[in-house]
C-alpha cells in the first residue's frame, strides 16, 4: 500500500551511497595494477598475492583469531552469567555496583580502558602477550554480551523455568534444559558480537600487547599510519568479504527458521 | 420519542448534508466499494454497520479526505469535496486508536485542532473548557494520555474532534476498546452529545447492538455493497435480505416454496408438514423458492397443541438459560431446528418444559418475514 | 550457595579487570613521574604495614591535575574534542535524520533489508571503514579527481588530515548509532496519529513539526549521546584522518603515554576525561530510564 515518496527515495539513495560507497571503493582500488592507489592502471590481483606471502601479515590473522575465540567465547560465558544476575538473582549486597561494571565499560573511551588494563598488569608484573589481550577483549566484550543476553531474558516468560522446577528439575537443570535452549539466539548473537568487537580492537590491544604478540588492526594501523595501501586494501576486502557473507548467510538461515516457523503453525492451525 | 419526529430521509425537500454519488474506490485490483449511492441528513446519527472487510472504513476515510474515490463524487452540504485534503475540509474524525499526541496533556490535546486555525487564546481556551465539561474530563486537563483510563481517553478522542465544532463527526469504532459495562454507558453518552451539540455524526462499527442503540438510521454494508438503508426498526423487523436478517439479531431461517400465492402465502418446507403461513410484502409466483425468517422471540413454545394455525410439533433439544430469558432448540419434523425464545417472567418457575420434551411451536402469520432468494 | 557462586564469578572478573585497574589510574594520576621501572613513585609498600601505607598516601598530591591546567595544550585539546564532539554529533543528526525517517515510511517489506544495511558497516572493522576515506580524501584521492575532472577545482582541496576530514570520519563510522535509535523511534509512531493531526487543520509539514519531530525526541537524543559519548574520546579518527592541528584528547592521552612516557600525566588525562564524560552518560541514562518508563 505504502511506497517511496521522492523525499524518501532520495534520503535513502544518498543515505546508502553514504554508506557504502567508501567500501565500494576499497575494494574497487585493491585489484589496482599500480602502488598508487587511486591511479588506475590496470585489473591486477597482485597485492592479494603478496598480501598471502606475507609472514608478518598471516603471523598477525592468525594472533588476531586466536585471540578472538578464547576471548569472545569466555565473554560470553561469563557475560550469560552476569545477565543471569543482574535479571535473575533479585537483590543482593553490590548489585548496583555491578550493574555500574557492566554498563559503564560500554561508554568508557577504550583509550582509559587500555590504560588502565596495561597500569593493572604491568602492576602485577604479568607478562604482555596473547593472554593479556584475552584478558582485556573478555572484560569489555563481556559487558556487551550481558546486556544482549538480559535484554532477551527480561522478555522470557519466567513461568517456563518454574514449570521445569515444578515437574522435577533442579534449578542448573532447569537453566541448562530450557532457559538455555530459548535464550540461545542472545547467546550466540552475543557471541558474534564479541567476535567482532575483539576482531576490531585496535586501542585496547595496543595498550595490553607485548612485542610478542601484534594482532591485525595493530599491523593495519602501523601499515596505514603514512598513507593508503594497496596491500591493505586487498586485506580489507577479504575482511569485507567474510563479514558481508557471514551477515548475509545468518540474515537467510533466520529468516529462513521464520518462515518454517510460520509454515508449521498454520499447518497446525489447518490441522486442527 | 425524538427519533419517531426526526425523519429527514422521508422529506423529498430536504437537502442531505453528504451525498454520495455512484462512488467506487478499488486499491489495485480489489473493488472496496462498488458504485455505491447513499445520502446523509443534516443531524442524523448514521451508522455504516457490517463485517470487517465490507467497505465501511473505507466510505469513513473518504469522508475524511484520507483516501480519494476512484469515480463518483462525494458532496457536502453541495459541494464536491473529492479533491479537498483532509486538513481543509469541515469534517473531524475520532480514531478507532483514538490517535490522541501522547506528547501533549490532554488540554492540548483538545487545543491541537483550534490553535491550527485560530489565533485568539481567549477563545480557545473558552472552547477546551467548554469541551472539558461536555466530556466531563476538566479535573484532568493537565495529564498526559496515558495518565488517564481507556473511557477517559475515548471521551478525549471525542472532545478533541469535536472542538472545531465540524459540521460533520466521522466515528470510526469508536467503542470498541472499551469493556462492555461502559461501552453500554458511553452509548448513550454519545447519544447525549449528539444531541446536545446537533452535529451529525457517522459512526463505523461492526458490532449490530452499538448500532441498533445509537443510530437513527443504519446502513448494512457488504462487499462493498449497500444492503438495506433503514431504521433500526426496520432493520430488525423488516429486513429486506436472509444477510441482513441473519446479521442484525438471532433469527430462524427456512427455506422453502411458495404455495397458493395471495395476500396469505403458504410456505411449503417439509415433505408431509403443513406449509408455513406467512404475510409477503410483495406478490408471489407459486412454486417460487423463498426463505421464512423468524425472531426466536417471536415463536412461542407450548405442551398442549393451541388452537391456531402456524402451530408445529418438536422436540427440545438444548435450553439455555440466560437469566432474563431462555432459549429453547427445538427440532421439527424433518430435521428442522428451530430457536424459540420465553421470557422468564416468573422467579424460579418449575419450568414445565425440559429436555426431550415433545412441544408444539408456533407463532402468528405477520410474525415472520417472507425473503425472496 | 549455588547462587552465590553465579554471582561472585562475574562480579569478581569485574572487580579485577576493571575497577581495581581504573582505581590505580586514579592512583597513579595522583602520583609523581620517575625515572624508573614503573616510572612512577610512590609506590605502595605493603610490608612496612600501617607506616608505609600514611607515608604512601602523604605523598599523593594534584600536582598533574595542576599541571594540566597550565599547560594549555591539555584544555585546548579537551575543548576541541568537545567542540568536535559536538559539530559531529550535529552533522550526523542532519545525515541520519532523513535516512531513519524514509525507512520508517519504506513499504514494510523493505525495512528488514534496510535494517540489515544499516547494520551491516557494525560488523565491518571500524579500522577499515576509517581507513577507506584516507583513499579518497587524500589530495591525489577519488573526490579531488572527481572534483579536477568535473572542473570544479584546479588544484586538489586539502581535506586529508584536517578537522573537516575527522567531521566526515565521524559522520560516517557513527551514522549507524544515529540512525537506529532513531528509527525505532519513528517505526513505532502510529500512523493514526499524523492522519489525526492533518484532520485537526496540520498541514504535512505543520503534522511533521507538531506530531513527527516531538516524538521522535526521546530516539533523537539517544541517538546525539551514542554518537557524542565516543567521539569525545575518539582516537583512531583523528590519528589516520586528523592532522598536526586537530587536537583531540584521546590521541594527547595515547602520545603521552607511548611517547612521552608520561604515565602520571596520561592518567590525570584519562581521569578528567572520565570526568568530563560523566555528565552526558548520567543524562543519557536518565533519557533512557525515562523512555523505558514511558514505555512501561
Amino acid at each position: 500500500m505504502r511506497r517511496f515518496s521522492w523525499f524518501n527515495t532520495v534520503s535513502l539513495t544518498l543515505g546508502f551511497a553514504f554508506l557504502y560507497l567508501p567500501m565500494v571503493l576499497l575494494v574497487f582500488y585493491s585489484f589496482n595494477e599500480s602502488r598508487l592507489v587511486t591511479v588506475w592502471a590496470g585489473f591486477s590481483t597482485k597485492w592479494y598475492g603478496e598480501l598471502l606471502r606475507d609472514e608478518a601479515f598471516l603471523d598477525a590473522a592468525w594472533v588476531t583469531v586466536k585471540v578472538a575465540v578464547f576471548s569472545s567465547t569466555l565473554a560470553t560465558i561469563l557475560g550469560t552469567m552476569a545477565a543471569y544476575v543482574l535479571v535473575r538473582a533479585g537483590r543482593f549486597h553490590g548489585r548496583t555496583l555491578f550493574s555500574g561494571m557492566i554498563y559503564a565499560p560500554l561508554v568508557m573511551p577504550e583509550v582509559i580502558t587500555g590504560l588502565s588494563l596495561l597500569l593493572l598488569f604491568i602492576g602485577i608484573n604479568l607478562d604482555r602477550g596473547v593472554f593479556t589481550i584475552v584478558l582485556a577483549h573478555t572484560t569489555f566484550s563481556m559487558c556487551y554480551v550481558s546486556v544482549v543476553v538480559s535484554s532477551r531474558l527480561t522478555t522470557f516468560d519466567r513461568s517456563l523455568e518454574e514449570a521445569a522446577l515444578d515437574l522435577g528439575c533442579s534449578p542448573f537443570e532447569a537453566f541448562r534444559l530450557v532457559t538455555l535452549p530459548i535464550i540461545a539466539p542472545a547467546v550466540i548473537s552475543g557471541w558474534l558480537l564479541a567476535f567482532t568487537l575483539s576482531l576490531d580492537d585496535l586501542v585496547i590491544a595496543s595498550f595490553t600487547t607485548g612485542p610478542s604478540a601484534t594482532t591485525l588492526p595493530i599491523k593495519i594501523f602501523s601499515a596505514v599510519r603514512l598513507g593508503v595501501s594497496p596491500q591493505i586494501n586487498a586485506l580489507s576486502t577479504i575482511m569485507i568479504a567474510i563479514v558481508t557473507v557471514g551477515v548475509i548467510t545468518a540474515s537467510i538461515l533466520s529468516k529462513r527458521a521464520a518462515v518454517a516457523q510460520r509454515r508449521d503453525e498454520q499447518a497446525a492451525i489447518r490441522a486442527e | 420519542m425524538a427519533q419517531t419526529a426526526f425523519a429527514p430521509w422521508t422529506d423529498p425537500d430536504q437537502k442531505p448534508i453528504i451525498e454520495f454519488r455512484n462512488v467506487t474506490k478499488s486499491f489495485g485490483d480489489f473493488t472496496a466499494i462498488h458504485d455505491l449511492s447513499l445520502n446523509i441528513y443534516e443531524r442524523e446519527f448514521f451508522a455504516l454497520l457490517g463485517p470487517s472487510g465490507c467497505g465501511k472504513t473505507t466510505m469513513m476515510r473518504m469522508l475524511a479526505g484520507f483516501e480519494t474515490a476512484t469515480s463518483g463524487h462525494i458532496f457536502l452540504s453541495g459541494k464536491d469535496i473529492g479533491h479537498v485534503p483532509p486538513n481543509q475540509r469541515p469534517v473531524n474524525m475520532m480514531f478507532q486508536s483514538y490517535a490522541l499526541f501522547p506528547h501533549l496533556s490532554i488540554w492540548d490535546n483538545i487545543a491541537f485542532g483550534l490553535k491550527r486555525e485560530s489565533k485568539d487564546k481567549n477563545f480557545i481556551g473558552d472552547r477546551v473548557e467548554e469541551m472539558l465539561r461536555l466530556t466531563r474530563l476538566t479535573k484532568f486537563a493537565k495529564r498526559k494520555p496515558h495518565q488517564i483510563s481507556g473511557g477517559q481517553r475515548q471521551r478525549v478522542a471525542l472532545a478533541r474532534s469535536l472542538a472545531k465544532a465540524p459540521k460533520l463527526l466521522l466515528l470510526d469504532e469508536p467503542l470498541g476498546a472499551l469493556d462492555r459495562k461502559l461501552r453500554e454507558q458511553t452509548q448513550f453518552e454519545l447519544m447525549d452529545i449528539q444531541e446536545k451539540t446537533g452535529t451529525t455524526f457517522v459512526i463505523v462499527t461492526h458490532d449490530q447492538e452499538e448500532a441498533m442503540t445509537v443510530a437513527s438510521r443504519i446502513a448494512v454494508m457488504d462487499e462493498g455493497n449497500l444492503v438495506q438503508v433503514a431504521t433500526p426498526a426496520q432493520i430488525y423487523e423488516a429486513p429486506n435480505s436472509v444477510y441482513v436478517a441473519d446479521f442484525i439479531g438471532d433469527v430462524n431461517i427456512i427455506e422453502g416454496r411458495a404455495t397458493q400465492p395471495g395476500e396469505k402465502t403458504g410456505i411449503a418446507w417439509a415433505e408431509g408438514q403443513p406449509p408455513i403461513l406467512a404475510t409477503p410484502t410483495k406478490s408471489l409466483q407459486a412454486g417460487q423458492a423463498v426463505h421464512f425468517a423468524i425472531r426466536p422471540e417471536k415463536v412461542t413454545i407450548d405442551v398442549e397443541k393451541p388452537d391456531r394455525p402456524n402451530t408445529f410439533r418438536g422436540k427440545v433439544i438444548d435450553i439455555a438459560y440466560l437469566g432474563n430469558i431462555s432459549t429453547y432448540h427445538v427440532e421439527l419434523a424433518g430435521g428442522q431446528m428451530i430457536k424459540a425464545q420465553m421470557v422468564n417472567a416468573r422467579r424460579l418457575a418449575n419450568r414445565p418444559i425440559t429436555w426431550e420434551d415433545e412441544v408444539w411451536v408456533g407463532f402468528t402469520d405477520t410474525a415472520g418475514v417472507v425473503l425472496e432468494e | 550457595m549455588r547462587r552465590l557462586v553465579l554471582i561472585a564469578i562475574p562480579y569478581l572478573w569485574l572487580l579485577a579487570l576493571f575497577l581495581v585497574p581504573f582505581l590505580i589510574v586514579l592512583k597513579i594520576s595522583l602520583s609523581d613521574i620517575a625515572l624508573a621501572r614503573p616510572p612512577y613513585m610512590p609506590q605502595l609498600d605493603l610490608s612496612a604495614g600501617w607506616e608505609g601505607l600514611k607515608s604512601f598516601f602523604s605523598e599523593l598530591d594534584f600536582e598533574n591535575f595542576v599541571f594540566l591546567t597550565t599547560d594549555d595544550l591539555y584544555w585546548k585539546a579537551y575543548l576541541s574534542s568537545l567542540k568536535i564532539a559536538v559539530v559531529s554529533t550535529f552533522l550526523t543528526l542532519l545525515v541520519g535524520y532523513p535516512v531513519a525517517y524514509a525507512m520508517a515510511r519504506a513499504p514494510e517489506e523493505w525495512r528488514p533489508t534496510l535494517l540489515m544495511l544499516v547494520i551491516l558497516p557494525f560488523w565491518t572493522s571500524f579500522l577499515i571503514r576509517v581507513y577507506s576515506w584516507m583513499g579518497i580524501l587524500s589530495n591525489e584521492g577519488v573526490l579531488n579527481q572527481l572534483l579536477m575532472w568535473l572542473g570544479i577545482i584546479d588544484t586538489p582541496l586539502q581535506i586529508m588530515n584536517t578537522t573537516t576530514a575527522v567531521y566526515i570520519g565521524v559522520v560516517y563510522t557513527y551514522l549507524p548509532f544515529m540512525i537506529l535509535p532513531i528509527y525505532s523511534a519513528l517505526e513505532k509512531l502510529d500512523g493514526s496519529l499524523l492522519e489525526a493531526a492533518e484532520d485537526l487543520g496540520c498541514s504535512r509539514l505543520e503534522a511533521f513539526w507538531l506530531v513527527t519531530w516531538p516524538l521522535s525526541r526521546n530516539g533523537i537524543i539517544a541517538g546525539c549521546f551514542l554518537v557524542f559519548i565516543p567521539t569525545i574520546g575518539e582516537f583512531v579518527i583523528p590519528s589516520l584522518l586528523g592532522g598536526s592541528d586537530t587536537l583531540m584528547i584521546g590521541k594527547v592521552l595515547w602520545e603521552e603515554f607511548f611517547s612521552n612516557r608520561d604515565w602520571p600525566v596520561a592518567s590525570a588525562v584519562a581521569v578528567v576525561l572520565l570526568l568530563i564524560l560523566i555528565i552526558p552518560i548520567v543524562l543519557f541514562q536518565r533519557n533512557e530510564q525515562k523512555q523505558r518508563e514511558a514505555e512501561g
